[in-house]
Parts: structure tokens; C-alpha cells; sequence
């Protein structure tokens, strides 16, 4: 049935030389929502499915890897033409990704990728969180030029795959660059309050933060509560101390906007645009996609209009 | 004399607390340094009397809470709803006044729910209020629909977590202000004595004419209150209400603080500046750690192993040993002091 479908479908979209695949049926098994940009996600694979013609059918697993097999499985019994899993831990999927390689369904992994076979999936789409880090320090080694600036660095959670790459990636930046030194380094969570709570030491330690040129932060939350911090300690940040920070949630626009940051790397929620282009690819040529897609890590600057970028954002449900 | 009793009992925390101070002073040569910035105090010493807020507040309600042999695990969950509930207000045009009794009352309200779980149903208080802990957080995305829920343009309520009153931040002022408060209801009435005895035995307590069942129902919903103000704080602290993270595991912070400050999870006698004591030596632990620069792998290495010394100086075992040591010595000096005696 779910191949006769396909054929139909297939014929009936080359018969119309129509360049999105026509009535897709696609299965997209969601982490859950535990973050504003993890919300995001789901709004824009929405969109992107709504935009080409696509049926998306959405479950949400609520963090189990128990949920998202379960709806796998469903996705397969329903004979969908494909499914999408953005998957909540790296193992355990080697069986349910054979049950749907035998139903002949591709698999496409979203943002974060499996310990498994590559056989067993299409392709992969996933930002470089090393890459990321890595425009951070590009950004900010180009800004300060021949100066001589004392970084301080708000990391992400202790051992997390996205702190330890984007610290490699900006280490790897301004390597070489002997005028740039992370003079501080401290974890702050991924949150607001520890990245506030932290930079409040930092500027304590460090003068009165007077020894401080830039900030980096791991995430724009943590930047934002860091800007609070600074501003309370009587400073100026954005000009007495540089920030740049990673991911472009909605609010960090909004510093941009009152002059209080200065650059922020996006990792973008769209990861279904690119699997669905790479999906359409391999449905109407048999085009084999590479095994990783990599997204692109956008450097966005108070020069981008910030105002409008917010506007765009925030009603996407960061 | 009350204030040299006080010095007596917490002596042990008192020179926990005294030690860790010094050797931030030693760590990092400004910390005593105050100064006034922006018409505020202004130091290091004043980020730990300000970062500690949360969990001091949290450590006054679980002090009546673990007096009574119980416990509330809901407190760091019910910070993230009232947080919620106090940006959600502030956001859609409610005044100040409102907004804040709206966040105590819904505070009162879950602590309302963990007593009556406990003394009504009799629920053991480790399961009844892990319902909320557990639940908490999810009622709290609900109302923030999954975001963090800002209020930049909001200055009223942004004053209560940053602003500053006698040139000292807001949130010191209110955990100072109800530490006062419950010292005074349960010292200068019988009402501590009560929470003591039902911790002690509450069968034995009922029957000699206490009301257990309101007495506990209060203490759950003193404790949700002062959850709430935590969680007012906190969400104003950072301009907006962040249901993941907002008061996360800091429910193990106050069980900390009062265990540190000398009260027994086993219920009965408690002391409410202990906990207070308590509380400023695990947030003075988390400035110090902050202000060294080790690299945050080491972070909960180090903090696990300055309490574990803590707790084993606190020890029963080595209290009594050192009761020991003391008795000796006296013993000793008792006897050379008779030899003497006899000599002559």
C-alpha cells in the first residue's frame, strides 16, 4: 500500500513536474520541549512540512527514548514515507532503525545523530557545534584586531557535548592569536541565573571587571544574565566588555537592539528544511545524500536589524 | 543573655562559616572589600548575603518542616510555578500589589496541598511532597508555554530581585526580614515548642491536647510561602521566569543548610539561625569556588568534600569523641590537683 502510494505519488509529481514531492506523508518523532529553542524546532518542521505540501504526522516523546520507538513503530505501521527523529540519546536504536530499513522507509536524524550503522539511516542533519565556536572566536579575533583582550568564559553544563566543542571551537579561533587570553573560565549552566551569579564573581575577581575586554558565553541565556551582571557592577556591556555568545534566541536580539551585545552564532531550528530538500532529492532521483548534513552557523551582529530578526523569531515559541 | 546562648550552641557553625570566609580572603584578597556602587553596597561579601537568598528563604520553611520529622522536596518546583505565575501576572497588566499576592497565594496554596497529603491523608512526607517536585515543573511550562517568560519593562517587579533598600539589594532585606519574623513566631510563642513535640513523638503530642494536624498543615504551607518568595525573587533577579532551571535542586541546598545548621532530619529540636548559618556557609562555599578559577570539573568535587568535613566534625562520633578528649583533660587537671593538694 505505502509503496503503491509512493509510486502514485511520485508519478503524479513528475507528471506535473511539481519540484516538492507531492502529498508526503512524513513521521516526525520530537524530543519533547525542554527548551525554548528545542519549541522552536518543532514550530519551524511544521512550517516547512505546511510549505512543501507535506503531511506531517508529530509526536511528541516527553524526553523517553521508550515514547520515541513507540512512535517509530507507529510511523512504520501507518506506512509513512519517511520519518524524521530528533533522537534523545545517542543508543539504542540499531532495532527499531532495522524494522523501518525493512519497511523500505528512510530514516533522517535532526539535529543530534546515533551511535549506529550508518546503513540504518539516510542522512544526519546536525549543526557543528565545534564550527560554532569557532565563527565566536573568529568574530572576536577580527574585532579586537592587534589589541590586547582578556577573555572570560561562561561555559555550558560540565561534560555536555555542545560545552566541551564550543570551547574547542573558539580555543581553536583565537589559537595563535597571542593578544586574545581566557583569562577566566567557569561553568554557568546553560541558565540565566548562574550565568549572572558567575559573571558577578568574575568581575569581583578581575578588578571590578576592569581587566575584562570580552565575554563569551556558550548560550545567549547565559549572556543575558551575564549583560545584567555587568550593567549592575556600573559597566557598560557591549562596550566596556565585548559579548559574543551562541545560539540567537529571540531576547539576545533584543541587547542587540539597547546596544548590549555584540555578535551571537545561530544555531538554526531549522534542520527539516534541509532533510526535507535531501528527502525530496532521494524520493524522485534515488539520489543518496551524504551521511551528515551540517546546517549553517550564521554570525549575527546589531548590524543584521535586530528589531526585525526579533519580530521573526518570537513567534516561533523559543 | 540570649544572644551569648545562641553563640554557645552554634559555635561548631560559627567557625565553619568563620574558616571558609578566611580562606576566600585568602583565595581571593578583596573579598571582605565593601564598597558603595550605584548607591548600593557593593562587594563579595554582599553577593553571598544576595546569592544566598533563595536558598535561606527555602531553609526557614524546610527548619519547621524537618522539626516536625518531616521533609518538602516540592520547594525547588514550587519556586519555578510561582515564578510562572508572578511573570504571567506582570505581563498581562497586573499592578505589583497583585501580582505578589497572587504568587504567595498560589506558594500557600501548593504548600496547602503537600500538609494536607501529609497530616490529612498521612502520606509519608518524602513521597507526598515528591508528587509536587516532580509535577511542579511541568504545571510551570504550562503556564510559561514552554518559554522563558521576560519582563524587561517591568521595573516594579524587577526591583524585588535587583533593586535595593538601605542601600542593601532588595532580596537580602526580605530573607533578613522573614528570618526575623519566624524567629519571633515560633520563640516568642509556643508554637516551636509544639512543631518540636510532634516531631519528637505525634502520637504522644495529639494526645496531650496538641493539634498536629493543623500544626502541620501550617509549617508545609509556611514552607510554600517562603518557596514562593524564593521564587519571586529569583524570577526578578533575572527579569523573567525560567520554569527548566528556576530553583532547580535547590531543595537539596536548604535540606543541606539545615543538617549543616545543626537541626536532625529525625524531626524535634531545630534552631532556625543555624539553618540560616547553614545556608550562608554553602553559598559563602559557592562564591569562594567561583572566585579561585578552578576549572568547573572541580567545582562539586571540591564543595562535596568541604561538607563531607563539615558533617563529619558534626558528627555524633566525633562530637562525642572530642567530648572525650575535653572530659580527660579535666580529669587530668582535676587530678594533678589533688596530687598537689596531697603533696602539701
Amino acid at each position: 500500500m505505502r509503496t503503491l502510494n509512493l509510486l502514485a505519488a511520485t508519478a503524479f509529481a513528475t507528471a506535473l513536474s511539481v519540484s516538492s514531492a507531492f502529498a508526503l506523508t512524513v513521521g516526525f518523532s520530537q524530543i519533547g520541549s525542554e527548551s525554548g529553542w528545542r519549541a522552536a524546532e518543532t514550530s519551524v518542521t511544521k512550517l516547512e512540512a505546511q510549505k512543501r505540501g507535506i503531511d506531517l504526522k508529530f509526536a511528541d516523546a516527553q524526553q523517553k527514548q521508550e515514547n520515541q520507538i513507540k512512535a517509530v513503530r507507529s510511523f512504520i505501521a501507518q506506512g509513512v514515507d519517511a520519518i524524521l527523529i530528533a533522537p534523545v540519546v545517542a543508543t539504542g536504536w540499531d532495532a527499531v532503525l532495522k524494522e523501518a530499513k525493512e519497511a523500505e522507509i528512510p530514516v533522517i536524524l535532526l539535529d543530534r545523530t546515533v551511535d549506529a550503522p550508518e546503513d540504518l539511516y539516510l542522512t544526519a542533519v546536525t549543526s557543528d557545534t565545534v564550527f560554532e565556536g569557532k565563527v565566536a572566536g573568529d568574530w572576536l579575533v577580527k574585532e579586537v584586531g592587534d589589541k590586547p583582550c582578556n577573555i572570560v568564559e561562561l561555559q555550558g553544563t560540565t561534560g555536555s557535548s555542545p560545552a566541551i566543542n564550543r570551547k574547542k571551537g573558539f580555543d581553536e579561533a583565537i589559537a595563535g592569536h597571542d593578544n586574545l587570553k581566557i583569562i577566566r573560565s567557569q561553568t554557568g549552566d546553560f541558565t540565566r541565573t548562574k550565568g549572572k551569579e558567575v559573571m558577578e564573581s568574575f568581575i569581583k575577581a578581575e578588578g571590578g571587571g576592569k581587566n575584562i575586554c570580552a565575554l563569551y558565553a556558550h548560550n545567549d541565556d547565559m549572556a543575558v544574565g551575564a549583560i545584567q551582571a555587568i550593567k549592575e557592577a556600573g559597566l557598560k556591556p557591549g562596550k566596556d566588555i565585548l559579548v559574543v555568545s551562541v545560539d540567537a534566541v529571540p531576547d539576545i536580539f533584543q541587547a542587540f537592539v539597547a546596544g548590549e551585545a555584540n555578535a551571537t552564532v545561530e544555531l538554526t531550528p531549522n534542520m527539516a528544511g534541509p532533510a526535507f530538500d535531501a528527502l525530496d532529492a532521494y524520493l524522485k532521483d534515488k539520489k543518496e545524500p551524504a551521511k551528515w548534513i551540517q546546517t549553517e552557523s550564521k554570525l549575527y551582529t546589531p548590524a543584521d536589524d535586530p528589531q526585525k530578526v526579533y519580530d521573526e523569531k518570537k513567534g516561533l515559541g523559543y | 543573655m540570649a544572644v551569648p546562648t545562641i553563640v554557645r550552641e552554634r559555635t561548631p557553625q560559627i567557625i565553619v562559616l568563620a574558616v571558609i570566609l578566611v580562606l576566600n580572603a585568602i583565595i581571593s584578597p578583596g573579598f571582605f572589600s565593601i564598597e558603595i556602587q550605584n548607591e548600593r553596597l557593593y562587594g563579595s561579601l554582599i553577593d553571598v548575603l544576595n546569592r544566598g537568598a533563595p536558598v535561606t528563604l527555602l531553609a526557614i520553611g524546610m527548619t519547621l518542616v524537618i522539626a516536625t520529622k518531616g521533609i518538602d522536596l516540592s520547594v525547588g518546583a514550587v519556586m519555578a510555578i510561582v515564578g510562572a505565575v508572578a511573570a504571567s501576572l506582570i505581563t498581562s497588566g497586573y499592578s505589583l500589589p497583585a501580582t505578589l499576592a497572587g504568587a504567595l497565594f498560589v506558594g500557600l496554596a501548593c504548600g496547602l496541598w503537600n500538609g494536607a497529603l501529609v497530616a490529612l491523608l498521612d502520606i509519608q512526607p518524602i513521597i507526598a511532597t515528591l508528587i509536587l517536585m516532580v509535577a511542579g515543573r511541568g504545571i510551570a511550562q504550562l503556564i510559561t508555554e514552554g518559554v522563558i517568560l521576560t519582563f524587561n519593562d517591568k521595573p516594579e517587579l524587577i526591583f524585588v530581585g535587583s533593586g535595593s533598600f538601605l542601600s542593601l539589594p532588595m532580596p537580602v532585606i526580605i530573607w533578613i526580614v522573614v528570618a526575623i519574623l519566624a524567629i519571633l513566631v515560633v520563640r516568642r510563642s509556643a508554637l516551636g515548642l509544639l512543631i518540636e513535640a510532634i516531631g519528637v513523638n505525634r502520637r504522644a503530642s495529639t494526645l496531650s491536647g496538641v493539634n498536629s494536624r493543623v500544626i502541620l498543615l501550617a509549617v508545609y504551607a509556611v514552607s510554600g510561602l517562603c518557596a514562593a518568595t524564593a521564587g519571586v525573587i529569583a524570577a526578578a533577579d533575572i527579569k523573567g521566569a525560567d520554569a527548566n532551571n528556576a530553583g532547580l535542586w535547590l531543595e537539596m541546598d536548604a535540606i543541606l543548610a539545615v543538617v549543616i545548621g545543626g537541626t536532625s532530619l529525625l524531626g524535634g529540636r531545630f534552631s532556625l539561625v543555624g539553618s540560616l548559618m547553614g545556608a550562608m556557609i554553602i553559598q559563602s562555599l559557592n562564591t569562594g569556588i567561583l572566585l579561585a578559577g578552578f576549572p568547573p570539573e572541580f567545582n562539586l568535587i571540591i564543595k562535596a568534600a568541604i561538607i563531607l568535613i563539615i558533617l563529619i566534625v558534626q558528627s555524633p562520633a566525633s562530637q562525642a569523641a572530642m567530648a572525650n578528649v575535653r572530659a580527660n583533660r579535666q580529669a587530668v587537671a582535676i587530678k594533678s590537683e589533688s596530687r598537689e593538694h596531697a603533696a602539701r
